[in-house]
């Protein structure tokens, strides 16, 4: 659906030239969910703006939906964006329009007939759940609302593919929540092909078939996301990855928890897919002579199947704990050795 | 009985026929002189929006002559501008009678100071709100008319409302070319003849419609303000 290929974009700067993209590939399927995370200033905001030109490359291809988007005159260009909706972090709806009015805006630039724009209001309206709320201004609406207005206007033209620039970085959680399930379901029934750009991990993790992770303009790192979940070998990758694996807090509890007394190891074992149905610990007290308590675990889904984490302190003889550790390997569980050992 | 306390005890000199002519002269100059204002001003300001640096049809020499002739009319006191564009005037309108001859200088005047409220009107708009109306494959017209003038109609109402009170005190100096007015009552007959009770009667007469004016563009700016 959408391809990239060596494509990078420099801006001219008082300071010299930035590099924002840098000679990035990609290949995005029908139908995926496609997750770009970076930090702010990793190239991730220009990168979406190159999908629908309103970045223009300065070398590189971008093709979307079949089309070549370097190569479309003006006019072909706007067209081709009549079929790219883009939905943004601080939503950006026209104050001066009604709800209605809002999702009505794309229908008016593409010149669709009046009876038939308020058919297709009211259906957007019902599929992004703002029923009621079609005569209000934006002002009138929190800001969960305001980006399901934005959906629904992004989606009025039957668009082939859905951009979302940061689209819940300025959602509390729970709103975060709301609207990636409406992602999600819009992704289902209407078979769409997601784009977005976050800093979250927990917005991947939640909603994406695939990541890449972007680093100064390049991506150092991309897949299936619970793959990545499961080994990811990139600095940067495992930072992310902690982020939703991991409480902050829980490498500092436990040097303090075991400062003083050297009891066993901390080993962090990684579960992915099925693996974390198996009674794992139980087979392991049945089989070694060891003892076992349980410090954290955390389990949490993505759209590829469950993946958890657990960290546990294993006491006894240093070569039976190594058996362990090959034991649980032989299951297909990571693990990684935190403490002691 | 009233009508005689009023006109011969307290406005003694006034003779009420002139002063209605005079304030349908005021009137007449303001509005007319507004309406293309509004206009011209309108599309001064969108010219000097879009050809900025960044923006839609970004273009350095037509931005320049814009903003200088935008600067050089805004600059001149309104005084010495009616009396500039003297032949200006003749040779559009063929006479330099009555109150239209003030309209040429009135709206030369007052365009530049209003392009300048657009402009900065305009500035004002989320950048983002653009960015969005291209990403949904908006072209230029539709971006200034869907998005531009729309989002950004308060502050051109309620600069409108500030410009059309300027012009009210434009139309005042419109005396020294002849065009009549209220102003040029209370300068001649009041002023010039010692008749007081017709400067201080056209005075009110001007805060009226100044009042009014101020009413009518608060009103309508708080009604087309949806933020």
């Amino acid at each position: 659906m959408i391809t990239l290929s060596k494509l990078a974009k420099t801006f001219k700067t008082r300071d010299g030239d930035v590099t924002a993209v840098d000679a990035v590939d990609l290949t995005i399927n029908k139908g995926e969910i496609y997750g770009i995370i970076g930090y702010s200033g990793a190239g991730k905001s220009t990168l979406i703006r190159l999908l629908n030109m309103l970045e223009t490359p300065t070398s590189g291809q971008v093709t979307v939906a079949g089309k070549n988007m370097n190569k479309l005159s003006k006019k072909e260009l706007r067209f081709a964006r009549q079929e790219i909706g883009m939905i943004f972090q601080h939503f950006n709806l026209l104050w001066s329009r009604t709800v209605a009015e809002n999702i009505a805006f794309p229908l008016e630039v593409k010149g669709v007939p009046k009876a038939e724009q308020k058919k297709r209001v009211d259906e957007l309206v019902k599929l992004v759940g703002l029923e009621g709320r079609a005569g209000s201004y934006p002002s009138q609406l929190s800001g969960g609302q305001k980006q399901r207005v934005g959906i629904a206007r992004a989606l009025a033209n039957d668009p082939k593919v859905l951009l979302c620039d940061e689209a819940t970085s300025a959602l509390d959680p729970k709103t975060t929540d709301s609207i990636l399930d409406l992602l999600v379901d819009i992704n289902k029934k209407l078979n769409l092909t997601i784009v977005l750009i976050t800093h979250e991990m927990h917005v991947i993790r939640k909603i994406c078939h695939q990541v890449a992770v972007m680093e100064n303009g390049t991506i150092v790192e991309q897949g299936p996301v619970l793959h990545v979940f499961k080994s990811p070998k990139e600095k940067m990758t495992k930072e992310f990855v902690k982020q939703v694996t991991e409480p902050e807090e829980t490498e500092e509890a436990i040097k303090h928890l075991f400062e003083n007394d050297g009891i066993g190891q901390v080993l962090q074992l990684t579960f992915v897919g099925g693996e974390a149905k198996k009674p794992l610990i139980t087979d392991v007290i049945r089989k070694f002579d060891v003892s076992i308590s349980i410090l954290q675990g955390k389990i949490s889904q993505t759209r590829n199947g469950p993946y958890g984490s657990l960290f546990i302190s294993v006491t006894g003889e240093n070569h039976v704990i190594g058996d362990v550790i090959s034991f649980i390997r032989e299951q297909q569980v990571e693990v990684e050795v935190v403490h002691g050992g | 009985m009233d009508k005689f306390i009023v006109n011969t005890l307290l406005f003694p000199n006034v003779d009420w026929e002139n002063m209605w002519q005079a304030t349908e002269e005021t009137i007449y100059m303001s509005l007319i002189a507004l309406a293309f204002t509004f206009i011209m001003g309108i599309f001064l300001g969108l010219l000097l929006f879009l050809t900025d640096r960044g923006q839609l049809w970004q273009n350095k020499i037509i931005h320049a002559i814009t903003a200088t002739y935008v600067n050089v009319f805004r600059s001149i006191p309104f005084i010495i501008l009616i009396v500039l564009l003297i032949p200006f005037t003749r040779t559009l309108l063929g006479t330099m009678l009555g109150p239209s001859s003030a309209l040429p200088a009135l709206i030369i005047g007052a365009a530049p100071f209003y392009a300048r409220m657009v402009e900065i009107a305009l500035r004002e708009i989320d950048k983002g709100v653009i960015e969005a109306a291209k990403s949904m494959g908006a072209n230029n017209p539709q971006i200034i008319f869907k998005v531009l003038l729309p989002e950004s109609m308060p502050a051109l109402v309620s600069g409108i409302t500030v410009t059309a009170i300027a012009l009210v005190s434009y139309t005042a100096m419109a005396g020294v070319i002849g065009a009549g007015g209220l102003g040029d009552l209370a300068y001649r007959d009041g002023f010039q003849r010692n008749n007081p009770d017709i400067t201080l009667v056209a005075t009110i007469v001007v805060l009226i419609i100044v009042f009014i004016l101020q009413f009518i563009g608060d009103y309508l700016t708080n009604r087309l303000d949806k933020r």
